[in-house]
């Protein structure tokens, strides 16, 4: 593990709300890291909604949630934000020196004198299909049991597989899997695919040659010892079910949103969101801010752009903690030479 | 227009429907858990109902982006609908639907 990054300031979620958090805090001089779960900033406007048009962002009568977050991205870049992408903030603990130490999943650490959630809704991870005891077959090890990606492909080597889902996910991996797994079962709940035509083609073909098998029919049961998979229960439309064996079951369907391990940072949670007061948007932990869809707080709308004031009024405040002995001086963009400098306009 | 939904516990709710508002927005509405991610989008299939009793054949059949959308949803069934795809009108008086599991 490397050493510890030490900044003023940790963000946890690029997402709008954290990026502009990233301008706010820039025009004080306090520099940023971020982390985020995803491979790239965004958050929800890209992560879900890219082409869908918004209208309610001041000043802009309609964009794209991707170019909002590329119009932001455009903005922060005079601040050299560091991102920490494809990491999920694991730990938070408070240190003696009254700075706080954020460490990811990656093994990253960040010292930082404030810590920002701006995690919208929480961690974007792969949906869970709804059978009973899966959990049980997670975390099982290399090639077996349940996995939501394929980081190494050798280890399933020579396994039954099974995969289930129809979108790019699904297909992509029946696909590059089938060559080295002793066997590789595809189900889903129709006989048609989201993913791309050419990679149903190539799957359809595998099927033809026999080193695929495809059925319409869902899991129902997982069996064997926690640990150590050896078979699923299939259900088709009809309800009729049958057995096979299978050492890993790979289901794709998608990413959605959970809380995650923010619920254990040991700050104070009002049903999954984080009560601030609405001067300084601070949790009830001094030093811990939320801003955007995870705070709450009387009145909370959950748009953009209250995300965007509660960024602004958090800096100020965060400047503070930060900096305890200097004096803040409210400047405005338009006419202060000073942030015109900051921003490279001047 | 009434909407009767039958939440994840199995409870039953007597919801009023508006015109041109998606079931999905009803649902959140009246106090219902279902996620609704996208908020409406057609893009991430957490606002995933079962259309019952004969409802599913009297809608209007869904369309090819979000029969997509719905392989990227769970434990679908062959009334599976994404509730933000479905419109209230006085068509859709009485229609009746369950919320997926998570």
């Amino acid at each position: 593990m490397s050493a510890a990054i030490e900044t003023d300031v940790a963000i946890i979620g690029a997402g709008p709300i954290g990026l502009f958090a990233v301008f706010e805090l820039g025009l004080l001089d306090l520099k940023c890291h971020l982390i985020d779960i995803l491979d790239r900033a965004g958050g929800q406007c890209t992560e879900l909604y890219p082409e869908k048009p918004i209208y309610d962002i001041p000043g802009l009568p309609i964009v794209t949630g991707q170019e909002l977050v590329n119009r932001l991205l455009e903005q922060v870049k005079p601040f050299n934000p560091q991102f920490h992408f494809g990491e999920m903030a694991t730990r938070l603990e408070k240190l003696e020196d009254g700075r706080w130490k954020l460490a990811t999943d990656a093994g990253t650490e960040i010292i930082a004198g404030v810590v920002v959630i701006a995690a919208g809704a929480g961690s974007f991870m792969p949906k869970r299909p709804p059978v009973p005891g899966i959990e049980a077959f997670e975390n099982a090890g290399d090639g077996v049991g349940v996995h939501y990606a394929v980081r190494k492909m050798e280890t399933f080597r020579g396994k039954n597989i099974l995969i289930a889902g129809g979108g790019d996910s699904a297909l992509d991996w029946v696909i590059n899997l089938a060559p080295l797994a002793k066997s590789l079962t595809l189900v889903h709940h129709r006989d048609g695919f989201r993913a791309a035509a050419h990679s149903v083609n190539q799957m359809r073909e595998l099927e033809a040659a026999g080193k695929v098998k495809f059925h319409v029919a869902s899991v129902k049961a997982i069996h064997g010892e926690p640990g150590k998979m050896t078979g699923v229960t299939l259900a088709g439309h009809d309800k009729s079910e049958w057995q096979q064996d299978a050492d890993a079951f790979l289901p794709f369907f998608g990413l959605t949103i959970k809380l995650g391990p923010i619920a254990e940072f040991g700050i104070n949670l009002h049903e999954n969101l984080i009560p601030v007061d609405t001067a300084r948007f601070e949790s009830q932990t001094p030093g811990i801010f939320a801003i955007g869809d995870i705070n709450t707080y009387a009145g909370k709308l959950k748009l953009i752009l209250s995300g965007f004031h509660e960024a602004a009024l958090m800096a100020q405040a965060a400047f503070h903690v930060c900096r305890p002995n200097e004096k803040l001086r409210f400047q405005y963009t338009t006419s202060s030479s000073n942030l015109q400098k900051k921003l490279g306009v001047s | 227009m009434k909407i009767i939904a039958t939440d994840r516990n199995g409870k039953v709710h007597e919801l009023e429907g508006r015109d041109g508002w998606s079931v999905m927005e009803i649902l959140r509405d009246g106090g219902l858990d279902i996620a609704a991610e996208c908020g409406g989008a057609c893009a991430c299939a957490t606002c995933h109902v079962y259309v019952n009793d004969g409802w599913f054949e009297k809608l209007p059949a869904p369309s090819e982006a979000e029969i997509d959308m719905l392989d990227m949803a769970l434990a679908v069934e062959p009334n599976s609908r994404l509730s933000c795809q479905v419109i209230c009108s006085d068509e859709t008086d009485g229609i009746k639907v369950t919320v997926a599991p998570e």
